[in-house]
């Protein structure tokens, strides 16, 4: 739990010792080592280490909670912390916007730990850089490649959260993300090709991530197709159908069912800076989200999946739930605070970024269920049409209404089969029309994650999953540049 | 001993130790951020969540025979503690160098001069800050976030350079609602001034009864649209994602390629640089090296400059401009025009009246084209009255275009963007942007 020689950090003893005037307390440690290592141009372009840890107390008082972090981990740190936590909570509580209970912080107990196949301590820095450094070497195919990186955000995080109710819950996350890039010119045009889309490839994973072959060959893949790019016509502009593979669908799915189905959201906490959603309270169990080939889940128990987690920080047991089912919207994103404030059920969701944020309504691993469908199948099936993959550009409104997203790199479908590389594909639509277009599933998948999710006042950043299968839509708006 | 004064003890013993414990051919640079933070969060007038961090992190850069190793951790403020935490991590720094392949565009760390900044503000106190927030507010829905307290960049290095920056600041960034219909508030600075948050939360309540008519749906096409100093600023924070950065135009990412090839070209009525007699950063950047106070960057529609870190500089042999590693501005300023507020609407006409924009992206860096949504207070107007609100559109328009040759006119007045993000902790930094008039502007959804 502490990396430093001779440091001991007696939580359970700190808790005992904080004076018992208030209903309720917990301590929520956290710490996150943070690796980065790049390669750009067969070049170390930056190394670096983070290491934050700190406490976060809470306290319930008269119906309401307050929360006071520190970085100053000795007793008299977290005392101080737990005085300000009280003060603060006691003059709040005649604002409150709701009268809590200990009820929304069950004292659950237990243990998570992600699931690895090969521990983070087996590969060592030198192999990661001479990976890295084989894999740009790997995408010097031309000349008209101008910029060829290699990059990996390694994070170890620790959380272990106790209260005065008998909470005691401790879990160990081991997070991968590696992200390559490639970017080539020429006669004016420019055109960057990543893995999948910026941070998209981010799993729960160990060194297993680094596997050499596998990495060179996806280095190889995306530079080829930076140079089929750079010499593809403009993606049409148009109205057909799109099939999405997975490292978009990550997006679409983030976007356009996860952020408007949290809670806190639909109840206004958020109006101030990502939005509110077009979704109401009596959606829930009526609205025809999508298609009846439509199903999503709330599932924190995706191996590998990047939200993957036994407890939400309210110490509410995760499990897997349908949000929608049969293109019918049954439940949203919601912890126990929010389940309270609206009378809905949930899902365990309430999830702070570190130590120094209080939980709010966050998606896990938000996945779309499988299809029966063969993608062969699914090609075969589009007389005229457009297979797009790996986001560059994101934009919804503040309601999760109209969307516009861009992608790196498509092909085009004629006649049941890929024909064209197009560069610059774009589509937009509005939410729920177009998950009702949506008309066929396929019966594979693939994970990936979003690494920075931002939302929350103050800001939080946080990391979630989406493994989706391949989809096909019918009659959406495509563009180029 | 108040929080700034207990950091800089905190601060010098550590940075101390870690000079002193160099060997012979080490280098250090030093950065510190501590913050003491009381952030409170509202939803319907009422306190959804209040949050007091106390946080402080050190991140070290150790150079030593050519390579480059950088650490951050966060600190306790305790001695005994924090030496065991300075001593760990810099013998993480000297393996990280043993392996670490040799750093090509390594930039010797220098003693850069030394600097001393202490602002005192006048925040609201803990006992009173719920009734000052919330009382102005009643009898409107109002959701946002307080965020106040003693914030402090410093930055030490081996070779005797030093800086220290601290301030106490505020804002208070809001949105009242009536149903769908909001306005959006922010009051920032380090002075709380009751009255002036009592008159801002009442200026905003009338801005909100000005919504109360029906909505106006618009059509896809293109508008003439005026942008006020809030709707400017969300485009100039795109300024500070592949833009100005001198390294993404030589990977050839940037979404000024065009520009910066003379491919493409501005409005000789845009003018942006950066200016930090604005106040609301700090000079030195994270190396220490002091940004002029003044940098032009693109004025009358001509590149001045690109930002250029000092590494930047040494990859590509050219002089640096003390721009951060990440090329970003930090205090970015574009420069009024001649329009007056009394005139806008006259030459406005017949058009879009666009108060804020929300959730900008780049949809074609090449020829830097931006999409994003309209959000909050934005009429439609005609022959210079405002007709009613509009409902949110989305719009897909090249920065070559509204800022080139449809841009018709720039205001004389200008207004602070205050820094409100909070991500991992609170930023200093801001803009002051103007409102801008334009034609054509083009509405997709
Ligand atoms: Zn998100």
């Amino acid at each position: 739990m502490n990396i430093y020689p001779n440091m001991q950090l007696n939580l359970r003893k700190t808790l005992a010792n904080l004076s018992p005037q208030v209903d309720w307390t917990q301590i929520r440690y956290v710490s996150e080592k943070t690796t980065w290592r790049m390669v750009r141009d067969e070049k170390s372009e930056r190394n670096s280490l983070s290491f934050d840890q700190g406490v976060m107390v809470e306290v319930l008082i008269e119906g309401h909670f307050g929360y006071a972090g520190t970085s100053d981990l000795t007793e008299e740190g977290i005392k101080s912390a737990f005085d300000k936590a009280c003060f603060l909570a006691k003059h709040a509580s005649n604002y409150k916007a709701h009268n809590f209970t200990e009820l929304q912080r069950p004292p659950a107990v237990g243990t998570y730990n992600s699931h690895l196949e090969i521990g983070l301590d087996k590969i060592s820095a030198q192999e990661i850089i001479d990976i890295f450094i084989e894999a740009t070497r790997a995408m010097k195919l031309s000349e008209k490649i101008v910029s060829r990186s290699a990059t990996t955000m390694i994070s170890e995080i620790e959380q272990l959260t106790i209260s005065s109710s008998g909470a005691d819950i401790h879990q160990n996350f081991s997070i991968v993300n590696t992200d390559f890039s490639v970017t080539a010119h020429q006669n004016g045009e420019t055109q960057t090709r990543t893995d999948s889309g910026g941070l998209a490839r981010c799993l729960q994973i160990g060194a297993e991530a680094f596997d050499r072959e596998t990495l060179l060959q996806r280095a190889r893949k995306i530079a080829e197709e930076a140079l089929e790019l750079l010499a593809a016509e403009n993606c049409p502009k148009d109205t057909l159908d799109i099939l999405i593979a997975p490292d978009q669908m990550t997006l679409q799915v983030h976007e356009s069912i996860g952020h408007p189905l949290e809670y806190d959201r639909i109840l206004g906490d958020e109006r101030n800076y990502a939005g509110w959603s077009f979704v109401q309270p009596q959606d829930f169990g009526n609205l025809q989200y999508g298609s009846p080939l439509l199903n999503v889940t709330f599932d924190p128990t995706t191996p590998n999946g990047l939200g993957s987690y036994a407890f939400d920080d309210s110490g509410h047991q995760a499990a897997k739930e349908f949000l929608i089912k049969d293109g019918v919207l049954l439940r949203g994103l919601g912890g126990l605070e929010s389940q309270a404030r609206l009378n809905l059920s949930g899902v365990a969701s309430s999830r702070s970024s570190s130590w120094n944020r209080a939980p709010i309504d966050r998606m896990a691993n938000i996945n779309i269920e499988p299809g029966i469908d063969k993608i062969e199948d699914m090609i075969k099936s589009v007389q005229r049409g457009l297979f797009i993959m790996s986001n560059k550009s994101w934009s919804i409104d503040d309601y999760r209404n109209k969307f516009q997203f861009g992608c790196e790199y498509a092909k085009l479908i004629e006649n049941g089969e890929l024909t064209k590389t197009v560069k610059n594909p774009n589509y937009r639509g509005t939410t729920v029309q177009f998950w009702n277009s949506l008309k066929s599933v396929s019966d594979t998948r693939e994970s990936f994650g979003a690494a920075f999710c931002g939302k929350g006042e103050p800001n939080q950043g946080i990391r979630v999953g989406h493994k989706t299968p391949y989809c096909l839509f019918s009659n959406i708006e495509v563009f180029g540049a | 001993m108040n929080f700034a004064e207990i950091t800089k003890e905190n601060f010098n013993q550590i940075s101390n130790f870690i000079i002193e414990s160099l060997h012979s051919g080490e280098q250090a640079n030093i950065n510190l951020h501590a913050e003491n933070t009381t952030f409170i969060r509202f939803n319907n007038s009422k306190v959804r969540q209040n949050t007091h961090i106390t946080q402080k992190s050190l991140t070290l850069l150790l150079q030593k025979a050519g390579r480059s190793a950088s650490v951050s951790f966060s600190i306790s403020g305790n001695w005994i503690e924090d030496k065991i935490r300075a001593q760990y991590w810099l013998d993480q720094a000297r393996s990280e160098c043993e392996i670490l392949p040799l750093d090509p565009f390594q930039v010797a760390i220098q003693n850069q001069g030394s600097s001393d900044s202490n602002l005192k503000g006048h925040l609201l106190n803990d006992s009173e800050v719920f009734e000052s927030l919330i009382q102005p507010a009643l009898g409107s829905d109002m959701a946002g976030l307080y965020c106040g307290g003693p914030l402090i960049a410093a930055n030490r290095n081996s070779l005797g350079q030093s800086h220290w920056f601290s301030t106490e600041s505020f804002f208070m960034d809001y949105s009242l609602y009536d149903g769908q219909r909001a306005v959006k508030g922010v009051y920032a600075g380090t002075q709380w001034h009751q009255e002036d948050y009592v008159n801002k939360i009442s200026t905003s309540k009338i801005q909100l009864s000005l919504l109360n008519r029906p909505k106006i749906t618009l059509e896809p096409g293109k508008y003439r649209t005026y942008l006020a100093p809030a709707a400017v600023a969300e485009i100039a924070h795109m300024f500070s994602w592949d833009f100005l950065s001198y390294n993404s135009f030589k990977k050839g990412t940037s979404a000024l390629m065009k520009f910066g090839n003379n491919e493409k070209s501005f409005s000789p009525l845009f003018s942006v640089r950066e200016n930090f007699q604005l106040g609301l950063n700090h000079r030195f950047n994270s190396m220490g090296e002091l940004a002029p106070e003044t940098l032009e960057l693109i004025t009358d529609g001509q590149l001045k400059n690109f930002l250029v870190s000092s590494r930047s500089a040494k990859e590509y042999s050219i002089p640096g401009n003390a721009a951060d590693n990440h090329e970003a501005p930090r205090s970015l300023e574009i420069t009024a025009g001649n329009l007056p507020e009394s005139e806008i609407l006259k030459k406005l006409e017949t058009g879009l009246y666009l108060s804020n924009l929300h959730y900008l992206n780049w949809s074609d860096r090449m020829s830097a084209r931006i999409t994003g949504m309209t959000r909050y207070a934005c009429f439609w107007v005609e022959k210079g009255e405002i007709i009613g609100p509009i409902s949110d559109m989305r719009f897909d328009e090249s920065l070559y275009d509204c800022l080139g040759e449809n841009l018709l006119a720039v205001t004389d007045f200008q207004e602070i963007d205050p820094q409100v993000s909070t991500y991992d902790s609170r930023i200093l930094g801001g803009k002051k942007t103007p409102g801008i008039m334009i034609k054509d502007f083009k509405l997709t959804l």
